[in-house]
């Protein structure tokens, strides 16, 4: 088991073209950092220099959105499907 | 080029009329690899701003997972500027995030004239492209 992670299109340049991949770890930030060794880069697509998820960025850990659930802290476990999405924003 | 039936731009111009002063936001899902903008999605603007504009995280995701699960894509994504023209400012092209869309925007600036340009924002770069109104779209070609 691990945990599933939905890529969108404009971050697929990173992931070899994959909707989805695959990674492990107990909380979304060493989720991340698993996934950029298999794919170095994406982890900076998608957290600031600061440590930080980007304001822009929406990752949702099964239907919740990690904004409520604790951000890069928020527990994750195998079975667990992450999504993110590219805010839709603008001014 | 953007090709549009006239109902969904009249739906379009009404959501930003409605929702001025503030920017109005949205989307029109097609099928996958099709181009065709089928299917009128009005969205919250969170930010509830004359200024700017943000999809309600929350609402993005669902709608976001309703059209995969249906095999579509955002073919537009279009969102009104409530004192400007309708191009693309500083803040939509560094956050223009899906390559394959179609930007179309609505100024809402003068109110007796309807205003809408369209887009490709890719990598920062801006193309225009033309708006084509039909008052149908044109049959679907069949699908595989």
């Amino acid at each position: 088991m691990a945990i599933e992670v939905r890529i969108p299109t404009i971050l697929r340049s990173q992931t070899g073209g994959s909707k989805s991949v695959s990674g492990s770890g107990d909380t979304l930030a060493a989720l991340l950092a698993d996934l950029d060794t298999q794919h170095p880069g994406l982890r900076g697509r998608l957290v600031t220099e600061e440590g930080a998820l980007h304001r822009f960025v929406n990752v949702y850990v099964n239907d919740e959105d990690v904004r409520f659930t604790g951000a890069l802290e928020t527990p994750v476990k195998d079975g667990d499907s992450v999504t993110i999405l590219p805010a839709v924003a603008g001014g | 080029m953007l090709t549009l039936d006239t109902a969904t731009v009249r739906a379009i111009v009404a959501h930003a009329r409605r929702d001025h002063p503030d920017e109005a936001c949205g989307i029109v899902a097609g099928p996958a690899g099709s181009d065709r903008a089928e299917r009128l999605i009005p969205m919250v603007n969170a930010e509830r701003s004359p200024t700017f504009h943000v999809f309600d995280s929350m609402e993005q995701f669902r709608v976001w997972r309703e059209m995969d699960d249906r095999d579509e894509v955002p073919v537009v994504i279009y969102h009104s500027h409530t004192m400007t023209e309708a191009y693309p400012s500083r803040t939509d092209i560094s956050l223009a995030s899906e390559p394959d869309a179609h930007y179309l925007i609505v100024s809402t600036r003068d109110p007796d004239t309807d205003e809408f340009r369209s887009y490709r924002i890719v990598d920062g770069t801006v193309t225009e492209e033309e708006v084509r109104v039909l008052e149908v779209l044109p049959h679907a070609e069949a699908r595989d």
